[in-house]
């Protein structure tokens, strides 16, 4: 079914569903118990976990496949960004010009950058990219400010033009009418779940990007790509061009930033050049690596860890840690908390970092590792008995 | 990864089921509304507080913070009131707002307008926030304003002095206790003509962002309207640390004014640069050279040491107000007083204003008898008060702008103790620095409607 072969449908329909089922599974937690604070079903937060997942997918593209580690494809996300806001004050709210200008700018800003960046590999590379990316970052925050509106960013505002949106065309980014922010909420009990007609788009628009990544990973460009990766001077040796498959997939990954980018302004009607910084771009690379570079799920993963940490971590104060060890003695309960303190809130990054370098240390594969670790150790005791040799895993 | 038992029969019941749980909330999310975004249910309410928990603002950031706390604490009742004792409207009776106990959530805006609106979506959409307020930055601000306005809550703008933020900017949702650029500008011009002269020649450093350049707009405006001329202007970035590079060129442009359009971390490194370089010391024009920093806070002051000794500059509020120039700021000192208990020193302008406009918030629902962001708009706007340290104050109508006086500040030659580093050279009536809704350095924008949301 759809080209694809039962295992990699399988890997997709997994995908589905958990997409589907999102706002149900991300919300554990009753709403007013204090494990509450763990739920992450809340729209804004899944929108991020399916952007950047689309994000990472497309890095994933040209570093996974091809090894070419791009530090610079925050600039994409950025530039697909501005389009959209841009498209948002001046033609229509409706999100799809928005979307398509994105995707086509940022691959046109993509075949530039990448021409001239691919020109070295290794290294130069990396810094050739991240060179373009903070030059782009710099140019929106210095000299490009009428365009971007510098460091407040820029927004929509009721006096913009949209020539095509009639005078009483909604003033928030929509589908047809349908707004990104109208959600319905499902109250069960004492759970409470949000589905919002952002995130659906989001996350179709989510499996489409997965589903083409699925398609390139199995094509034989996917080989040629990943044949690049292995030992490119050979198949340079056996009078192959290399360079227009590195190109087509740097564009491509391109154009998957640009649409999250665009994405993330249809989400939310607002460009800020600091989407551009390295430290961005660095965010990207960290997803892949964290859910594990070259494996078709792992980046979704990765960049929905990433984000998780990010906005519930960064929320925990000592306010949160007092409520939960309240039932303590006082001095045990302060040393507890000054112990998590530097862990949580601010310190969320430490957290990361430290998480990021035991997934590296021991699972050199990312998360995608972890998992077949786990299922080999299941998979292994249950078919002992009958096939001594174990159960060939198949290959990638 | 099997999923060899898929057959057509297995397929159409999931989706069949999945059809009917995705249909089902459509007529189920009827019942719990109440005609507005995160109407308060049980007997608590949540309120949001964004600010800079990183960055350069950092330090206001955490005052803020306790400055909200201390806010929570005396709206259900707890210390000694505050300013609840001495603001002119009676409606709080310190049980909550509206019988209803208040709770908080924080949050990090990283001084990045990207983070904050992450951060402000999540107490909205997670925690139920029915009010944000915070920010320290005027690029946040707006753009959290922006948010507020879209989602249908309040937002109750913290440290903010662009012009922009009730300009070009401004929202029906969101209000600004704190003054802006154009009031600073209005305020120092005069002081600046009397201690230096009608014939300077100034060169601006300005942080690159809304604030900085309506800061700088308004300061050039008022200070060529009496003579000055304006060489040069230069904008850093918001994430610069080190200015030398920035005043190396200032010793040889001629000028002998500096402006610095900085605040937070970006004015204590570039007033130090200064320093360093021995601008304080130098003669241009047959004039010593002067440096003038036109928004700072005592936090600053603290962070730049003795480089701030005899530097002019303007404030929302000084915790010395009430008993230095009487008590036409009343509230100031009740404020201090139970800051400095809970905390043990005196609190900064930030706080005030984070203080205030908490209990301004809180205060609006109680008169309007409802969370609806309508009716608390409706119950701001246009509101006379007085008792929360800046004299009698008015919440204008047509741009959501808090009048009220404007505090001109120096920097001490010789402090008596690390919190009494500013003297306060004069208060500004209100009337001094009163403007038109559409005046042209704040025109461009429209309030629009107040948005209740779902």
């Amino acid at each position: 079914m759809l080209g694809l072969n039962k295992k990699d449908l399988g890997v997709l329909l997994l995908v589905a569903l958990l997409a589907l089922a999102a706002p149900i599974l991300l919300n554990p937690f009753p709403a007013d118990s204090g494990m509450a604070q763990f739920n992450a079903g809340y729209p804004d937060l899944m929108q991020r976990f399916v952007i950047f997942g689309i994000f990472a997918i497309g890095y994933n593209i040209l570093f996974g496949l091809t090894g070419y580690l791009s530090f610079g494809h925050a600039a994409f996300l950025g530039v697909g960004s501005y389009s959209a806001v841009w498209m948002m004050k001046l033609l229509s709210m409706n999100v799809i010009p928005a979307i398509v200008l994105s995707v086509i700018v940022a691959g046109l800003f993509s075949v530039v950058i990448g021409y001239v960046s691919l020109r070295r590999s290794g290294i130069y590379f990396s810094i050739l990219t991240l060179a373009f990316a903070q030059m782009s970052f710099n140019l929106a925050y210095s000299v490009l400010t009428p365009i971007t509106n510098g460091e407040t960013g820029l927004q929509i505002s009721l006096s913009d033009p949209r020539v095509l949106d009639g005078a009483n065309a909604p003033s928030y980014p929509n589908l047809f009418g349908a707004q990104m922010n109208s959600a319905a909420t499902l109250e069960l009990g004492s759970w409470s779940f949000t589905f919002s007609v952002g995130y659906y788009l989001c996350a179709f628009l989510m499996l489409v990007a997965f589903y083409i990544s699925i398609r390139i990973f199995r094509s034989p460009f996917g080989l040629m790509l990943r044949a690049v990766k292995s030992n490119q001077q050979r198949m340079n040796y056996t009078g192959l061009n290399t360079k227009p498959y590195t190109l087509a997939a740097f564009v491509i990954s391109g154009m998957y930033a640009g649409l999250a980018g665009g994405l993330l302004a249809s989400m939310d009607p607002l460009a800020g050049a600091e989407r551009m910084q390295w430290t961005a771009s660095g965010e990207v690379v960290l997803m892949t690596i964290l859910g594990g570079a070259g494996t078709l799920l792992g980046p979704v993963l990765g960049a929905g860890f990433i984000k998780y940490f990010e906005n519930i971590f960064s929320k925990i104060n000592d306010n949160v840690l007092h409520g939960w060890f309240s039932f303590m003695p006082d001095g045990l309960e302060d040393f507890i908390v000054t112990i998590i303190h530097p862990f949580v809130g601010k310190g969320w990054h430490l957290t990361l970092g430290l998480l990021f370098m035991l997934v590296v240390i021991f699972l050199p594969g990312g998360l995608v590792e972890g998992g077949q670790r786990i299922g080999r150790m299941f998979r292994r005791k249950k078919s002992d008995p009958n096939t001594p040799d174990g159960e060939t895993t198949p290959a990638e | 990864m099997s999923f060899s038992n898929l057959t057509r029969r297995g397929l159409i019941k999931t989706s069949a089921a999945a059809g009917a749980g995705l249909a089902l909330p459509t007529y189920l999310s009827a019942a719990s509304h109440a005609g507005f975004t995160n109407a308060p249910q049980g007997d608590t309410v949540t309120l949001g507080f964004n600010v800079p928990q990183s960055g350069p603002y950092a330090d206001e950031g955490a005052d803020e913070l306790r400055a909200f706390e201390l806010a929570v604490e005396h709206l259900n009742g707890g210390g000694d009131g505050g300013m609840l004792n001495t603001f002119s409207s009676k409606a709080l009776e310190g049980n909550g707002i509206l019988g209803k106990k208040v709770q908080y959530v924080t949050g990090d805006t990283q001084t990045k307008s990207d983070a904050a609106r992450a951060s402000a979506q999540s107490m909205i959409q997670k925690d139920g926030a029915v009010m944000i307020s915070g920010g320290s930055s005027s690029g946040v601000a707006v753009a959290v304003q922006g948010l507020c306005q879209e989602a249908g809550v309040i937002f109750m703008a913290g440290l903010t002095h662009s012009n922009d933020t009730t300009g070009k900017d401004k929202k029906a949702n969101g209000f600004r206790h704190f003054f802006n650029a154009y009031m600073s500008a209005a305020a120092l011009a005069p002081v600046l003509k009397n201690l230096y002269g009608d014939d300077r020649k100034v060169y601006s450093l300005t942080a690159d962002y809304t604030w900085g350049w309506t800061q700088q707009e308004s300061i050039q405006a008022a200070t060529e309207a009496m003579g000055w001329e304006t060489i040069n202007d230069v904008r850093t970035p918001l994430a610069a640390t080190d200015f030398s590079s920035y005043i190396a060129p200032v010793l040889n442009s001629g000028a002998d004014v500096l402006v610095l359009n900085h605040y937070g971390g970006n004015m204590v490194n570039s007033l130090t640069n200064a320093v360093q370089f021995g601008l304080r010391d130098k003669q241009v024009n047959g004039k010593n050279f002067e440096i003038v920093v036109p928004l700072y806070s005592e936090l600053m002051a603290r962070g730049a040491g003795k480089n701030i000794a005899g530097i002019v500059g303007s404030q929302n509020w000084d915790w010395k107000l009430e008993d230095q120039l009487g008590s036409r700021y009343t509230g100031t000192n009740a404020f201090v007083q139970s800051f400095g208990t809970k905390y043990g020193f005196p609190p900064s302008q930030a706080a005030q204003t984070c203080y205030a406009q908490t209990l301004l918030y809180a205060d609006a629902v109680a008169r309007a008898g409802s969370f609806n962001p309508c009716a608390v708009v409706e119950a701001l706007e246009g509101f006379e008060f007085d008792g929360l340290g800046n004299g009698p104050t008015l919440y204008r109508a047509g741009d959501h702008q808090c009048f009220k006086d404007v505090v001109v500040v120096k920097g001490k030659e010789n402090p008596e103790n690390e919190y009494d580093l500013v003297e306060i050279v004069e208060a500004t009536p209100a009337e001094k620095v009163t403007y038109d809704v559409d005046h042209p350095m704040f025109a461009g924008g429209e309030l629009g409607n107040c948005n209740p949301g779902a």
